[in-house]
């Protein structure tokens, strides 16, 4: 008889952990750096460029000193610590000067100022960049440019007022009108209507109510306004009505009135032709001319008015290739609908086509706010070349060239990073198709 | 009928001008020309009445006096008895010597990052996305100022590199030496270079408006002759492979077609080199590179080069993957699916965004300012400006010259851009 012996395995072997080569720290080393010859000879290449720039830096940033009254003293601390001859970064520079970095000239006892004004103004923009935060806000958002002008010129508080009340003029005016006239005689309309207010009855008004109730903060002149103070308000407000007129002069060039659109496009081709340093000049220089005899107004709003207009065109190509990525159809389902043209244009074109052109949109805002660094060449002071400027002159600090313009290129970056970093994820958010 | 009943037939009502589409577009466009129009004159009164007041006329005769200034770098004849047009064309001059180099430059290092960001190497796909970063978000002013000041500022005086009698008995080195073979000088007033000669030249031409270099003109016509003899071999070896299946050796016809006349011409021009020489107090001979000049262009080359890659980056993620996979299982290497399949297409996408980056870099040129280099704007913008007093007319002809520039670029790119572009039929 026959005995059959089975044998069968009742248990899983316990599986094997993968060969050193396949897993971990090697495989992933190997796959990444070092995974045909020509990627091993880049990694190299990086390795050794990556070696030369620490050796440089690491030492200078590890010597820094933050305590000294004067780069001789940075120095010779410098050589008590590390020896004879080490380099090292003299911080103090930036410890005792960082105020004029930030504010410029502006009066030290009035920082809390512009400091308020910036909490502000983030309080005012957080109902704009996020949707989670409470719509009721917004009302900050509106009022915010006369609260941010009164808190930095200070002076009587009731000329800005009386200035918020010209758009509030302009609103019931247009409300009034627009059922009657239309959408375009009536935003026409209010504006005249603003603009009369503005001129001719403003400043009585805002005179008699400034001599009833004499409230108002001590004024502060342009020349003292300087460093990121200055840069921040030039950017932010050029950024704010940039992005308005910019859609504008877009739809005007996509226009189907020849007229309209051969302006939109003559002054669109003309500024972006051009650099912004001729517009600046533009504005220091030439504006006396086109202006009526005797007519001067401060430089730091001509410049923001120069500077809006240009990165205005910018922006108008940007949102004008939005605009043309639009398939027809949606222009013909609008029309389709009984939608009028503004109609059309606020619920259905511009929301898509400004949500493609957002990435473009933010890197015109980031070049603008690279670009307030030019202001210094009009006489302003800007942070990268004027304070700088103005602290390297201090005999004190003679000889010092990397720590300042690491300091402020370092704060840039931060703005432009976090800018660039906003709208990847407004990019993200509003993402809609299935990929 | 009801329809035809509600045609009003009483002809045309005024309010029509406002509520009727058919006519609302051309009152908006009447009421905007006259808007317009009314601007203008505004504008223009202004300037006459202000001119007048200043007791200036608005003239452009100030153009044929006398400059009476200096210019560094001048790349045409220039002395300061010339007028002022003159030192005008040696700032245009200026302002296209760095503006054609740089988007040279700055496209070669643009698309080297841009492709080795898209690398498998972890280490140098970091080490370009830190590149990228840190130069697109931090000012050009600062990168150009950040390395013209340290170049006039901590660099050594030419008198460092004197070695005298007493030092070499002693057998002290100087403070300062020469690179690559004591031909190139850093010091604080510029680099000095070796300057490409010809000991046989050709001369120049006069045309009476204009003198034309016979030796720059003979070298052009070289070099573009031989590009388009190597044009005509690489088209037959093409036709003979398309036809017979067997490419013909060419390379060696090439190699000869290319370098053997420029050498030729070159030898039999005397092209030798002329090193700076040390004298007493400063370098002679070769050629002085203003600090000016070096850090504007290095500036611009390292900016512009960080948003050229991103946009070489850009292009390459718009080719679907599906492109790469088709020519891998077609059996082409990685390289050549590179060359021949993902690029060709890629550069569609690149070159709209490349150009407006040229024309980004050439007006970014007017920041020489920054660094004192005489360009379109320190001359005509500038000096100019400042000696005659005559704003309106200088920053015209400036803002002009620019638009020309800004036009020319955009209008040469386009063509090309053009010829690459999908043919739809």
């Amino acid at each position: 008889m026959a005995v059959t012996h089975r044998y069968v395995r009742t248990e899983m072997l316990p599986q094997q952990t993968a060969p050193l080569t396949e897993r971990g720290a090697v495989k992933w080393v190997q796959t990444n750096l070092f995974s045909g010859p020509f990627n091993t000879i880049l990694t190299l290449a990086g390795f050794v460029v990556l070696y030369y720039l620490l050796q440089a830096l690491l030492p200078w940033l590890l010597n820094g000193v933050w305590n000294a009254n004067s780069l001789a003293e940075c120095r010779a601390i410098i050589a008590a610590n590390a020896g004879e001859g080490a380099s090292g970064a003299c911080w103090a520079l930036i410890r005792e000067r960082w105020h004029q970095w930030l504010f410029g000239f502006y009066p030290q006892d009035q920082y809390w100022r512009p400091v308020l004004a910036f909490l502000l103004m983030l309080t005012a923009f957080a109902p704009v960049l996020f949707s989670a935060v409470p719509k009721k806000l917004l009302w900050l958002t509106v009022l915010f440019p006369a609260i941010c002008f009164f808190l930095l010129w200070g002076g009587s508080v009731w000329a800005p007022v009386v200035g918020m009340l010209g758009f509030v003029v302009l609103v019931v005016v247009y409300r009034l009108a627009q059922p009657i006239i239309g959408v375009s005689p009536g935003a026409g309309a209010g504006v005249v209507a603003a603009v009369i207010w503005w001129l001719f009855l403003g400043a009585p008004l805002a005179n008699f109510l400034a001599g009833l109730m004499p409230w108002g903060l001590s004024p502060v002149t342009s020349d003292q306004f300087g460093g990121f103070l200055l840069a921040i308000t030039i950017g932010v407000t050029a950024i704010s009505f940039s992005l308005p007129l910019g859609i504008l002069l877009a739809l005007g060039r996509q226009s189907d009135m020849l007229i309209v659109k051969t302006l939109c496009v003559g002054f669109i081709e003309f500024i972006r032709g051009v650099p912004l340093i001729t517009l600046l000049f533009t504005a220091s220089l030439l504006l006396q001319y086109f202006l009526p005899k005797g007519t001067s107004f401060d430089i730091i709003l001509r410049v923001i008015i120069l500077v809006t207009l240009f990165s205005a065109a910018y922006l108008a190509e940007v949102i004008r290739g939005g605009l043309a990525a639009l398939p027809r159809g949606q222009y013909e389902a609008a029309d389709a609908l009984g939608l009028d043209y503004w109609r059309a244009q606020r619920l259905i074109i511009l929301p898509q086509a400004l949500k493609i052109s957002i990435p473009s949109i933010v890197s015109t805002f980031i070049g603008l706010f690279k670009d307030t660094t030019l202001v210094s060449f009009v006489g302003l002071l800007d942070p990268l070349r004027g304070v700088t400027n103005v602290v390297r002159a201090d005999i004190n600090w003679k000889g010092i060239y990397w720590e300042p313009y690491i300091f402020v290129g370092a704060i840039f970056f931060v703005f432009c990073f976090g800018m660039s970093r906003y709208s990847m994820y407004l990019e993200n958010k509003l993402k809609t198709d299935h990929r | 009928m009801a329809i035809a009943a509600d045609v009003p037939k009483d002809g045309f009502r005024l309010s029509q001008l406002i509520y009727d589409t058919r006519y609302r577009s051309y009152t908006i466009q009447i009421v905007v020309l006259v808007l317009f129009g009314l601007g203008v004159a505004w504008l223009l009164n202004n300037v006459i009445e202000n001119l007048a007041a200043k007791g200036k006329v608005f003239s452009f005769a100030f153009l044929w006096q006398r400059a009476g200034y200096d210019i560094e770098q001048t790349l045409i004849p220039y002395t300061n008895d010339n007028d002022h047009f003159r030192a005008w064309m040696v700032g245009l001059a200026n302002t296209l010597a760095v503006a054609i180099p740089g988007c040279m430059l700055a496209t070669i290092l643009g698309v080297i990052v841009g492709v080795l960001r898209l690398s498998k190497n972890w280490l140098i796909g970091r080490l370009m996305t830190v590149y990228v970063e840190i130069f697109r978000n931090i000012p050009l002013l600062l990168w150009i100022l950040i390395i013209a000041v340290p170049m006039r500022e901590l660099t050594p005086e030419p008198r460092d590199f004197v070695v005298t009698a007493e030092m070499q008995a002693a057998g002290e080195a100087p403070v300062a030496s020469m690179w690559l073979g004591d031909s190139v000088a850093l010091t604080s007033r510029g680099i000095n270079a070796p300057l490409p000669l010809f000991a046989r030249p050709l001369g120049s031409l006069d045309l009476g408006f204009m003198s034309v270099n016979l030796t720059f003109l003979a070298t052009l016509i070289v070099i573009l002759g031989s590009f388009w003899v190597n044009r005509i071999i690489v088209n037959r070896a093409r036709v003979m492979q398309e036809e017979t299946g067997v490419r013909p050796v060419t390379w060696w016809q090439s190699v000869l077609v290319l370098a053997g006349p420029f050498l030729v011409l070159m030898v039999a021009l005397g092209f030798h080199l002329e090193y700076p020489v040390l004298g007493k107090f400063n370098f002679s001979g070769g050629v002085l590179l203003q600090h000016a000049y070096t850090s504007l262009l290095v500036a611009l080359v390292l900016y512009t080069s960080a948003f050229i890659a991103e946009i070489v980056r850009a292009g390459i993620q718009a080719i679907s993957r599906g492109q790469s996979e088709a020519s891998a299982a077609l059996g082409l290497r990685p390289g050549r699916t590179m060359n021949l399949v993902i690029l060709p297409q890629a550069l569609r996408v690149i070159i709209p965004p490349l150009i407006s980056q040229y024309l980004n870099l050439t007006k970014n040129t007017s920041l020489g300012i920054a660094v004192s280099y005489l360009d379109l704007r320190g001359t005509l913008g500038g000096i100019t400006l400042n000696q005659t007093g005559r704003e309106l007319e200088c920053m015209l002809l400036m803002m002009l010259n620019y638009l020309i520039l800004s036009l020319l670029i955009s209008s040469v790119a386009n063509i090309y851009n053009r010829s690459i572009q999908l043919k739809e039929r």
